[in-house]
């Protein structure tokens, strides 16, 4: 079921956008995976096997996005995903992206691999209060497209989906795909604030609820 | 004069199986970008100085990416490319100047050797503007094989002022090339052609 025809890595360094350059640059990067559409030109009622099916790739694509990003798991502050469907699938089929793409970055940011916790609740209580990691929904967006489409994977705060100088997307788009039948499923996650964040908001130094939201 | 970075972006496209059938090894082409300020935007200047001193610059930069992007060692490296996109306030001299004169050294000392010209593209086009960047082998220039473009495209850049400089570096050809011509068991490695 699961064929991976071609992986595609971005990482991106932002200096500055023509404002005072912060000590540190802004890292973008985002993975797209090429996969075979097991159900393009066919009405699939039951597609559910192919969601069970992305975990491992999920987790591998995380995995080597970090690498390419080649910084510090810590450092990694927002993250979002997508999927473009080529011409011959539905945009059900890039829904079979939100569990598995989701779990694999908050897995490798969060629980490290404990997946059966994570799933039952039962997750590490920090001693700064801050119960585990990756707390906050993973953003995404999805649609059906042409090779070469853009998609833009929207982005926020791992813990809390509320820090607002940490609002952003990526563009992305992998030349040449997706095929008819073909769909391109992506991560994305960046080491934080927009270049130049200044509309206020707040800040991640001050989550304190550790809902997901704030 | 050092260039004006705004943002740089490293893109890796591994190609794993082509029309059902596997490739193997799979194919990788890195893509390493520069978005600069044009120190020329706007004006006529008879010397272009700076812009073949960035060039230079930017040839070891860029090349440097690309290798380490794909993890190999730089006499892994099989073909190469580079670009360039001049924003609205500049002119296609603009590009040449990068490009030409200093570019290709330091990047040939990138991936070892590199008797073969480098082939590049420019024009002059606005945010979101794709350029194909040309390939082909760094040693040999006739490697049928490994005539390939890889598409280099910054969603927010050139703006006006500035310049966009792409440089790729292969680790392998076309995948399921087969159409013959000279293949690189066969390179000699010294006119830059075969």
């Amino acid at each position: 079921m699961i064929e991976i025809k071609r992986v595609f890595t971005q990482v991106e360094e932002i200096f500055h956008e023509f404002g005072p350059a912060p000590a540190q640059p802004l890292i973008r990067g985002a993975i797209g995976a090429v996969l075979t559409n097991p159900y393009a030109g066919r009405y699939e009622p039951n597609i559910l096997p192919m969601m069970d099916a992305l975990q491992d790739v999920g987790i591998d694509m995380a995995r080597q996005l970090l690498v390419s990003m080649d910084v510090l798991l810590e450092r990694i502050a927002t993250y979002g995903k997508g999927a473009i469907v080529g011409e011959l699938g539905e945009l059900e089929h890039g829904a079979l992206w939100h569990v598995p793409g989701g779990y694999a970055m908050r897995e490798l940011l969060g629980w490290k691999g404990d997946r059966t916790a994570y799933k039952a609740g039962k997750v590490d209580e920090k001693p700064t209060g801050q119960p585990g990691n990756a707390l906050a929904i993973v953003p995404s967006t999805k649609k059906v497209g042409p090779p070469g489409a853009t998609l833009d994977v929207p982005l926020t705060n791992i813990n809390a989906c509320y820090v607002r100088g940490q609002f952003d997307a990526f563009e992305v788009r992998v030349p040449g795909a997706p095929l008819p039948d073909e769909i391109v499923f992506i991560l994305a996650m960046t080491t934080g604030y927009r270049i130049h964040a200044r509309v206020g908001g707040l800040l991640a130094k001050d989550i304190s609820q550790w809902n997901g939201l704030r | 004069m050092t260039a004006h970075i705004r943002k740089i972006i490293v893109q890796v496209d591994e190609t794993r199986q082509e029309m059902g059938r596997a490739v193997t090894p799979p194919t990788r082409r890195a893509l390493a970008i520069a978005v600069i300020a044009n120190p020329y935007a706007g004006r006529y200047s008879e010397n272009l100085d700076e812009l073949i001193a960035i060039g230079e610059e930017l040839g070891a930069l860029l090349g440097q990416k690309c290798v380490k992007a794909l993890g190999i060692e730089p006499g892994q490296a099989h073909s190469y490319g580079k670009a360039a996109i001049v924003g609205e306030a500049g002119e296609l001299e603009h590009a040449a100047a990068i490009l030409h004169p200093k570019l290709g050294a330091p990047l040939r000392a990138a991936v070892e050797k590199g008797a073969a010209l480098v082939p590049s593209a420019k024009k002059r086009g606005g945010m979101g503007t794709a350029i194909d960047v040309p390939l082909g082998h760094k040693d040999a220039a006739f490697v049928r094989s490994h005539f390939d473009a890889m598409e280099a495209r910054v969603s927010d850049a050139p703006r006006a002022q500035e310049i966009v400089v792409a440089v790729v570096v292969t680790d392998s050809g076309r995948p399921l090339q087969r159409i013959g011509g000279l293949q690189v068991h066969e390179i000699q490695g010294k006119d830059g052609l075969r």
